[in-house]
């Protein structure tokens, strides 16, 4: 993929947000917090860092693989995936409702275009992107695996199973990250049931830790994400901790676990989309 | 629709199971003080907040881990107190199955798992949250009793029910808003059926949201002149097979109507019951070894043949097999 410009990167940052705001209200569910959250990370790595190809093939030798544990983010990955081609824009009309590829939750039952696994109960993407890093160094493919999970999801005792699991097998082709909002459900993380120390706890496994703390500015994901590629092939698994605003973007919606899984009525959305004006064309 | 049919029951208000739930909780906490609430960061989905605020010291949130809820309220027993576990369907059994099976029913414990969102009805999350398997692996365990109730009024008497019922139970409600048809003071006895309408042509058995759909079924096929008995069936284990029985007797075929996959569920249990005692033609309203999906509660009834509609085809398709 040719390289864009910060600036072209921004813009299409915006309209993913519309994408996503669009989705969630058309329907009146799913779940716009994390979505507007990561869409820094997730044009990055799909318009910038990862080598993929849109012409989608399931075993996706000799390309890098995305894997989305938190599936509840699935608005935000149906625009990207859109809108790097994978299929049409008009497709993301149908997010959530009868009949379609956009499942509330990432499928591959429908065969919708870039995903490999479905998500949606949380705990189980690690031990999954762990296992494609694994099939990629026994089929000798030289690419990465990415995954993202939240940080509420680090409550799953799953997650530090494959943790543990990744760091005694060296699986250092695998960039995970996790959407540090501090935010879930019922509350701030610090209230539900406290992280305490991500980082410690990830270096203590015996991984590799890098931190970006502004996941929501361009600049510094891209960074964040050469310097994770750097720390790869040399023994250990790499963890990317995104420190992210739950809403970012929509001056409402920001900071806040209210908007996890609330979607916007026509009054919020026409709002919310006035601060969002970049746009490369609405599906 | 509904309107121009004479239904045997008519409803002002419409709520969802799980606020049944929630209100049951929170006199039952107000009764008993052994009781106890644990939750997996869902507290509003399960309506659960009532409870929590009035008990704080007796309301755990356990954050995203379901195993270890799991565990902690087989460890709460252990000295007297009564747990109620709350999440959605498919993390309170799929996801925990051996905690459940280890440290609840082979170890005999007074856990209430408590489930949420069972079914289609949950609607747009789709396929990965909608469980259509739960019944089935509960009711394969030892020790276990399995209720869906089929309304706001019932699943509030199903949860005070439980307090006073010593053993491991299942209980399983769901997401949308439903008819309450039911009345607010009706007694909830574990494991004995109701009879809703009286017929004499084909019972139909239902549970859970199903038996609203029945009771419109009844209306539909008795406009053809076809006398329907409806049964609620609000406790799949232990089953009312005396009720079954006595019913069938009389009119010679069945349907058995769940949200659930065929495979393992209600209907399941009621043709051991027939195959032993009474072979009989019965027809099977449930999912058919598929998963669910993304859409409105009623567009995946239709879409999975779960309705009203379908429940007179297969009562009809019952009746001439007779
Ligand atoms: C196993 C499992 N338990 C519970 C849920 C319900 N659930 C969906 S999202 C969520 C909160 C996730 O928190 P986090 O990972 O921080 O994501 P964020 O809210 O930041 O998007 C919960 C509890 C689920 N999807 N899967
Ligand atoms: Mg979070």
């Amino acid at each position: 993929m040719e390289k864009k410009s910060i600036d072209q990167l921004k813009k299409i940052c915006s309209q993913v947000r519309r994408d996503c705001l669009r989705m969630v209200h058309a329907v009146q569910s799913g779940h716009p917090g994390a979505a507007l959250g990561l869409t820094e990370y997730f044009v990055a790595l799909y318009f910038q860092e990862m080598e993929h190809n849109s012409n989608f093939n399931m075993d996706g030798q000799g390309e890098d693989l995305f894997f989305l544990s938190n599936g509840h983010v699935s608005a935000l990955w149906y625009s990207v995936l859109a809108r790097t081609g994978y299929f049409s824009t008009e497709e993301l009309k149908t997010f959530r409702k009868i009949s379609s590829r956009l499942q509330g939750h990432p499928a591959t039952e429908e065969g919708l275009p870039g995903v490999r696994i479905a998500s949606g109960s949380l705990g189980q993407g690690l031990s999954v992107a762990i296992g494609a890093a694994q099939t990629k160094k026994l089929n000798r493919d030289n690419h990465l695996v990415y995954v993202m999970m939240g940080d509420g999801e680090q409550q799953e005792g799953q997650v530090w199973e494959a943790a543990m699991y990744a760091a005694h097998h060296k699986v250092d082709n695998l960039i995970a990250a996790i959407d540090y909002n501090g935010q879930q459900i019922d509350g701030p993380t610090e209230k539900v049931m406290d992280l305490k120390n991500l980082r410690a706890k990830y270096e203590a496994f015996g991984w590799d830790v890098v931190e970006i703390r502004n996941g929501n500015e361009m600049e510094e994901v891209l960074k964040g994400l050469e310097k994770a590629k750097s720390l790869t092939g040399k023994g250990k698994p790499v963890m990317i901790l995104l420190y992210t605003e739950m809403g970012y973007g929509v001056d409402f919606m920001v900071g806040t676990h209210k908007w996890h899984g609330v979607a916007p009525n026509d009054e919020q959305l026409e709002n919310a989309l006035g601060q969002l004006k970049e746009t490369l064309g609405d599906y | 629709m509904e309107k121009i049919l004479d239904l045997k029951y008519t409803y002002t208000e419409k709520k969802d199971t799980r606020s049944g739930f929630g209100d049951g909780l929170l006199e039952a906490g107000r009764n008993n003080p052994n009781v106890v609430g644990l939750c997996a960061d869902l507290i509003g989905s399960l309506k659960m907040g009532a409870f929590q605020k009035e008990f704080p010291e007796r309301f755990f949130q356990t954050g995203i881990a379901e195993a270890n809820m799991i565990g902690l309220a087989a460890g709460m027993t252990i000295g007297g107190k009564i747990p109620f576990t709350g999440t959605f369907a498919n993390f309170s059994t799929g996801r925990v199955y051996d905690q459940i099976r280890q440290s609840i029913a082979y170890s005999e414990k007074n856990v209430k798992i408590c489930a949420s969102h069972a079914g289609l009805t949950l609607g747009e999350d789709g396929a990965t949250h909608q469980i259509l398997e739960d019944v089935g692996m509960m009711k394969m365990l030892p020790n276990m009793t399995v209720i869906v109730p089929c309304d706001y009024n019932q699943t509030k008497a199903a949860t005070l029910a439980l307090v006073d019922h010593h053993g491991p139970a299942y209980l399983r409600f769901g997401r949308p808003n439903w008819p309450i048809f039911t009345p607010s003071d009706q007694k909830f006895e574990i494991g004995k059926a109701i009879k809703m309408i009286e017929g004499k042509d084909v019972s139909i058995f239902a549970t859970g949201h199903l038996v609203w759909e029945a009771v419109v079924a009844e209306a539909m096929l008795r406009e053809e002149g076809i006398s329907a008995e409806v049964i609620n069936i609000h406790t799949i284990k232990p089953l009312d097979e005396a009720a079954i029985l006595e019913s069938v007797g009389k009119t010679g075929c069945a349907v058995s109507a769940e949200e659930h996959q065929v495979n393992g569920g209600l209907g399941d249990s009621i043709a051991q019951v027939l195959v032993r005692n009474m072979p009989s033609p019965l027809e099977y309203i449930g999912v058919n070894d598929s998963f669910g999906e993304s859409g409105t509660p009623t567009q995946l009834l239709e879409k999975y043949g779960l309705n009203a509609e379908n429940i007179v085809k297969a009562a009809k398709k019952a009746i001439s097999r007779k």
